[in-house]
C-alpha cells in the first residue's frame, strides 16, 4: 500500500505531522510502555551511502520498540557492486523485513524504490532530494520549544543542495510558519522547492544577510557550506565566514531565539554557542530517537 | 477546410499528418516521434507555411506511422495547437487537437543526472505537467525553457 510509504516532507498533512508528533512525545515521556510492542518485527537497513547516525537513530529506535534490524551492511559488500539495479535489490530486501529504511545518494531513489515494494519504505535522504525524518524530528523540536502557532524561523546556509532543508520548508509551510531563507546568492533554494512552498501558500522570504532578520526569528535553523560547492577554497572561505555565528551574533535576536543544526557542525556554530539559552541541536538530534520510534509505531501498525 | 489543406493532407496514403505545429517545431516533432531519417521513414515537412490561425505553421507527414499517446502528450507541449490526423487509404479517419496532459511518459529525460531515472534502472521517466514548464515526478526537477531539448526516444 503505496500511503504507507514516507518519501517526501511534502506529503504529510498537518494531521499526519502533529499525529507523529504527539505519539513521539507520549514514547519520550513513558518508553517502557513501547519496549516490546514490535516484539518479532524487523526493519530492513539499506544504506547506499554512509550515514553512521541516521543509521543509529534508526537501529536504536526499533530495538527500543521491542524489534530489530537487518542490515545490508556497505555497498562496497553488496550485491550492489556487482551491478545490480536497486529495483532488484529492494525487491529482494522487502522479503527479509517488515519496513525498509533507505538512503541513497540519487534524488528521486526512495520513490522509484518504494513502486517496487508492499512494504512501507521510509526515505532517510536521497540525494539533494528528501528527509523527512529528520524534519518530523526538526517538527518535534521546534514544536516542543517555541511552538506552531506565531512562529517564524530562520533557514540558514546551503539552501540549493541541502535536503534536510528542503523538507522542512515544505513541511514548515504546511504547519503555517512564516519563513526567512537566508542563503549566499549561489546557493538560494532550487527552483523547484521555490515552485512548491509558493504553490502552497508559503509565506516566505529570500535574504542574503542574516542581520535583515534576526531580531524577528523565533528559531534559527543553521546548515553547513560545503567547501565543494565552490569553485576555489579562498571564495568558499569568504562566502561561508558570512554565515558563521557565534555568541555575539546572537546578542541581536530575541532572548528565547532557539538554534538548530542538524549536526554534524564545523564552524558554523561557534562552541561559545553551546553554553547559551539558545542552543538545542544536541535536544534536537536526541529527539530522534523518539520520533522514529512513533514513525515507526505507526507504520508497522498500519495507521499511517 | 480548403481545397489546398485538403490536397495537402491527402498526399500520404496511410499515416500521419501534424499540423498546425508551432512554426519552426516541425524538427522538434520528429524528434519526439524518433524519426531522424536513417529508418527509412517516408516523412515530409513544410516549414513556416502561411496560417490564419497561426500566422506561420509546420506541417509534419509521415507515411506508414501513427502516434501513440506518449508522443501526443510531449507534442502538446511544444505545439498546443497541432491538430492531429489520421490516414488511412487516403481518407482522414481522424482529426483531433492535442490536449495539455496532467503527466508526461517516457519521451523527456530528465535533466538532472544525479536523478534515478537517469540511471540504468527499469522506470520510465515521468513528468508533471505545471503551468510553465514540466516537473520531474522523482526529482522535483523543473524544466520551464527549451523542452524540446529534453526529449530523448528509445
Ligand atoms: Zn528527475
Amino acid at each position: 500500500m503505496p500511503q504507507d510509504h514516507i518519501i517526501s516532507a511534502k506529503h504529510l498533512s498537518r494531521a499526519g505531522i502533529e499525529s507523529v508528533l504527539d505519539r513521539a512525545a507520549e514514547i519520550a515521556a513513558d518508553p517502557d510502555a513501547v519496549a516490546d510492542r514490535h516484539a518479532g518485527k524487523l526493519l530492513g537497513m539499506l544504506f547506499f551511502e554512509p550515514s553512521t547516525r541516521t543509521k543509529m537513530s534508526f537501529s536504536a529506535a526499533m530495538k527500543r520498540l521491542g524489534g530489530d534490524i537487518v542490515d545490508m551492511g556497505p555497498v562496497d559488500q553488496s550485491s550492489v557492486k556487482k551491478g545490480e539495479s536497486l529495483a532488484d535489490t529492494v525487491r529482494v530486501v522487502e522479503g527479509y523485513a517488515d519496513a525498509l529504511v533507505m538512503r541513497h545518494p540519487l534524488e528521486g531513489s526512495a520513490k522509484m524504490a518504494s513502486e517496487f515494494v508492499d512494504v512501507p519504505l521510509i526515505n532517510a535522504g536521497d540525494g539533494a532530494g528528501q528527509h523527512p525524518t529528520q524534519t518530523l524530528l526538526d517538527l518535534y523540536t521546534i514544536r516542543e520549544a517555541a511552538g506552531f502557532s506565531n512562529l517564524t524561523v530562520g533557514i540558514m546556509g546551503d539552501l540549493k543542495y541541502g535536503r534536510t532543508v528542503h523538507s522542512l520548508a515544505h513541511a514548515l509551510t504546511t504547519v503555517g510558519a512564516q519563513q526567512q531563507f537566508v542563503s549566499p546568492e549561489s546557493l538560494k533554494l532550487p527552483r523547484g522547492v521555490r515552485y512548491d512552498l509558493h504553490e502552497a501558500g508559503a509565506s516566505m522570504r529570500e535574504h542574503t544577510d542574516l542581520e535583515e532578520v534576526l531580531g524577528g526569528l523565533d528559531v534559527l535553523y543553521v546548515t553547513r557550506i560545503q567547501a565543494e560547492r565552490f569553485p576555489d577554497e579562498d571564495e568558499y572561505r569568504k562566502v561561508a565566514g558570512e554565515y558563521q555565528i557565534d555568541a555575539e551574533t546572537l546578542s541581536a535576536a530575541k532572548d528565547d531565539l532557539v538554534v538548530m543544526h542538524p549536526l554534524p557542525r564545523v564552524d558554523e556554530i561557534a562552541p561559545d554557542v553551546d553554553e547559551t539559552e539558545h542552543a538545542r541541536y544536541f535536544q534536537q538530534a536526541h529527539n530522534g530517537v523518539p520520533v522514529r520510534m512513533a514513525l515507526l509505531d505507526i507504520i508497522l501498525e498500519g495507521n499511517l | 477546410m480548403s481545397n489546398e489543406q485538403e490536397l495537402r493532407v491527402s498526399k500520404i496514403t496511410q499515416g500521419t499528418v501534424i499540423d498546425h505545429v508551432t512554426g519552426g517545431q516541425a524538427l522538434n516533432v520528429l524528434a519526439i516521434l524518433g524519426i531522424d531519417g536513417s529508418g527509412g521513414e517516408e516523412v515530409s515537412i513544410g516549414m513556416n507555411v502561411p496560417s490564419e490561425r497561426l500566422g506561420r505553421k509546420d506541417v509534419v507527414k509521415v507515411e506508414g506511422r501513427e502516434l501513440s499517446q506518449d508522443e501526443v502528450d510531449v507534442l502538446s507541449l511544444i505545439a498546443p495547437a497541432a491538430t492531429i490526423n489520421i490516414v488511412r487509404d487516403y481518407d482522414v479517419v481522424e482529426k483531433h487537437r492535442v490536449e495539455r496532459p496532467g503527466e508526461v511518459m517516457s519521451v523527456l529525460r530528465c535533466p538532472n543526472r544525479n536523478c534515478i531515472t537517469s540511471k540504468d534502472e527499469p522506470v520510465d521517466s515521468r513528468f508533471a505537467v505545471l503551468e510553465e514548464g514540466v516537473r520531474c515526478a522523482y526529482c522535483d526537477t523543473i524544466i520551464r525553457e527549451s523542452i524540446a531539448d529534453h526529449i530523448h526516444v528509445g
